[in-house]
């Protein structure tokens, strides 16, 4: 008699894999990558590269010699940690400062935890937070480095719109004032920054990856949404309050960290929460902490620290906020 | 516009590879295995023993209990034995094992093909004749039919929900049975909605049934006005009792409530096929037509199928058992159950014989849960998978009773949209078991 395979349905299963979902969101950030490496040069490929490799070395090291289990570094997750590491320093930053931000984000923040599925922290922050508050003097050096493509741009300040505002306001400038004495303009800001974090260079270019990760339907728009909005909202208030003393709404989204730290960083799944109401209080935490340190902060930047506060609210936030529940509000239709 | 549910779901490829396969008369088989344990509820009593001649549509073994369903011969012949053998999964269970000799049908059966569109029976007869039929729900529950069609004191039906959804991949028994018993199966329809006192009755069809919609709207329209045909967007899993209300009626079965309590009675379309030929031609459940397919056949087939035929009779039929296949199921992909033997027979609410290969049926190493809240977003009842499966490997019964487990439907959306191969629903379902056993066990108020 022909033998029969038995178990339990259902017997056949989507496509869906880690592997696939982690390739996903590499590739959604590869039109930043080039982005960058068109502005940065080899500067941008280094630290990618050091940042992905020492990230994949550290969780292959630690799953086989110190945890003695299963390495699952082929799922793409420690290499995308390294790359979101690198995307979030300054351009000009040393090898050796990546290297040590990886060792923090994938020895400290996601195996001590237990791996994947497991670490409370986002990772990629950990590391970039770690390196900030440790280098300050570097991870604020907004040099730009010279790009193989971009001949004689000024490789002198590059300070980042934020803290050229955060600079003004304090010497007792006007919003206008900063924005003529800089010629700052949101074309400029849309598709190349003043200054800034490698993956932070092209809104235009993260836009991009958003598209395509709600396209594949990698991730849902809500907590990208509510992060934007809340932002633009609570900016926008200061600034009707005061237009020349704080910066206007779209100003502040396309400056600094809001789009890759809501698009990639805040849309972790390990990190984020589980339910759709979960997920837009988690959002709008986000784009509040955000506004708030920006304006009053002694940081001209806010948001790796707004992701990192919340992202500690993630287990009370699944707690409490389930999912719409089948049958619990009866409708007659 | 379709119309669809309103929660999770997914959309799995419906490989609807025997849509084309008409319905066919499978061959008379030499041996029948008639199961006294067909239906939800108790077994039957077996009336017959060893040496009895039997005919075709005979009583072969009566409904015992409230919740049981009368079983008849679907051959003419002699019975060797009753005796028990394995059903599906391997359980012994007594089965009236009846040698065929010719196929001589009962003379009260009407064989005509001639449609009877009068109904001459009122409602309390309607469904004395679908309890002697042996009638149970062929959408997979087989819960019998005449219980159903007659709801407890103090709850009231109101509509009369038919589901053509079909929303399992490869299924298309039921689409066979709208395309060319479309008219049968509305008179069905029209018995049922007597027998519950209903003025308003809905097919539901998935759009990727355009033939099977535009005919039944049309011939609806002509002479069945009472019964609204509506289009579904195609979803799974669109055919679950509970969706199907939602989808259809905007209305959501409260928490480990029935559908009556909205309202609504459901019954399937090879449901309503049966209930008309019980009351109309007077012929008792059983046969059915069951889709014999599978990507690595060649060909693919619905067969109208004697009850009691067994699997190993079938893949003779269709030439021997595919060399890739490795898995027999008995129904669709997502909710079938992988048949452990192939000694074991049909019985009334077989659907579907799928096979499939080891690479369409292979699960994946099982990782770490990577938060992504896939099954979260899929789960149709609004449940949250990954925890019921956390709290489930803890053995907190509490707080998955806390956190629902026990609506559950066991559609299996968690499991195939889960990227990290975690088998969600094995320990759903089986932390779901000790949980309604739990709950059932406390006394009621």
């Amino acid at each position: 008699m022909k033998k029969l395979l038995v178990s339990p349905a259902p017997h056949i299963h989507g496509k869906d894999s880690t592997q696939g979902l982690m390739r996903d969101v590499i590739i959604a950030l590869s039109p930043s990558l080039l982005v960058s490496i068109y502005f940065f040069g080899f500067s941008a490929i280094k630290l990618a590269f050091v940042g992905a490799i020492t990230c994949l070395l550290v969780e292959f090291a630690i799953q086989k010699y110190i945890i003695k289990g299963k390495v699952t570094v082929n799922d793409y997750s420690a290499a995308l940690t390294g790359l979101l590491l690198a995307l979030n320093l300054p351009p000009n930053s040393p090898g050796w400062v990546v290297f040590i931000g990886a060792v923090v984000a994938i020895g400290v923040a996601k195996m001590s935890f237990g791996g994947i599925g497991q670490n409370l922290f986002n990772p990629a922050l950990v590391g970039r937070v770690f390196l900030l508050v440790s280098f300050p003097v570097i991870m604020t050096d907004w040099t730009i480095p010279v790009s193989w493509f971009r001949e004689g741009i000024d490789a002198s300040s590059g300070a980042t719109a934020l803290s050229i505002v955060k600079e003004g306001l304090s010497k007792g400038m006007t919003m206008d004032q900063i924005f003529e004495a800089n010629n700052f303009s949101y074309a400029q800001m849309l598709f190349s920054k003043i200054g800034g974090s490698v993956g932070e260079v092209s809104a235009l270019a993260l836009l991009v990856g958003l598209v395509y990760l709600l396209i594949r339907r990698v991730i849902r728009p809500h907590i990208p949404l509510s992060i934007i909005g809340s932002v633009m909202v609570l900016s926008g208030i200061f600034w009707i309050i005061d237009p020349s003393h704080n910066p206007d709404p779209i100003f502040t989204v396309l400056t600094g960290g809001i789009l890759i730290g809501s698009i990639f960083m805040a849309t972790d799944y390990v990190t984020s929460p589980m339910s759709t109401k979960g997920m837009i209080i988690f959002g709008v935490g986000i784009g509040i902490i955000t506004v708030l340190i920006r304006n009053f902060g002694a940081y001209p930047e806010g948001i790796s620290f707004a992701i990192l506060i919340m992202n500690a609210t993630v287990p009370l936030l699944n707690n409490y906020y389930k999912p719409k529940r089948f049958g619990k509000e009866v409708k007659n239709g | 516009m379709s119309r669809t549910f309103s929660i999770g779901g997914i959309h799995p490829h419906d490989h609807k590879i025997s849509v084309n396969a008409s319905i066919e008369d499978f061959p008379l088989m030499d041996m029948a295995y008639i199961s006294v344990s067909q239906h939800l509820g108790a077994p039957a009593e077996p009336v017959v023993a060893k040496g009895d001649q039997v005919k075709v549509g005979q009583l072969i073994a009566k409904a015992s209990g409230f919740i049981s369903a009368n079983i008849h011969s679907s051959v003419s012949g002699t019975v060797t034995a009753v005796e028990p053998l394995p059903d599906i999964s391997g359980n012994l269970i007594p089965h009236v094992v009846i040698k065929v000799e010719g196929d001589d049908w009962e003379e009260s059966i009407d064989r005509s093909p001639e449609i009877v569109k009068e109904v001459k029976f009122s409602p309390k007869e309607i469904i004395d004749i679908i309890a002697k039929a042996g009638i149970v729900g062929l959408g997979g529950a087989a819960f019998p039919t005449h219980i159903k069609l007659s709801p407890p004191p103090g709850k009231k039906a109101e509509y009369l929900l038919i589901n053509g959804a079909e929303c399992e991949p490869y299924l298309t028994s039921d689409y066979r049975v709208m395309l060319e018993y479309p008219e049968q199966m509305l008179i069905g329809t029209k018995i049922m909605m007597m027998a519950l006192g209903v003025s308003k009755a809905y097919v539901g069809i998935e759009e990727n049934k355009p033939k099977a919609l535009k005919l039944l709207k049309k011939i609806a329209s002509k002479g069945y006005k009472e019964i609204k045909v509506v289009s579904l967007k195609k979803r799974y899993p669109q055919g679950g009792e509970k969706q199907l209300i939602d989808a259809i009626l905007h209305r959501q079965v409260p928490s480990m409530g029935l559908p009556i309590d909205v309202g609504v009675v459901v019954q399937n379309v090879g449901t309503a096929l049966a209930v008309y030929e019980a009351v109309q031609k007077n012929k008792p459940l059983f046969d059915g037509v069951v889709t014999v397919t599978g990507g690595c056949m060649t060909e693919q087939r619905n067969f109208r199928l004697r009850v009691g035929t067994n699997f190993e009779r079938i893949m003779f039929a269709i030439g021997g058992f595919p060399k890739d296949a490795v898995k027999l199921i008995s129904g669709g992909p997502m909710m079938g159950k992988a048949i452990s033997r192939m000694d074991a027979a049909t019985v009334k609410s077989t659907s579907a014989l799928l096979l499939l290969t080891e690479e369409e049926t292979r699960r994946g190493e099982e990782g770490n849960c990577i938060r992504c809240a896939k099954c979260v977003e899929a789960c149709p009842m609004g449940l949250e998978p990954y925890l019921l499966n956390r709290l489930a490997r803890a053995g907190r019964t509490d707080d998955l009773e806390v956190n629902l487990i026990q609506d559950c439907i066991e559609c299996g959306c968690c499991f195939y949209s889960c990227p990290s191969n975690i088998p969600l629903l094995d320990t759903i379902r089986l932390a779901k078991g000790q949980v309604l056993k739990i709950i059932r066990s406390r006394p009621k108020k």
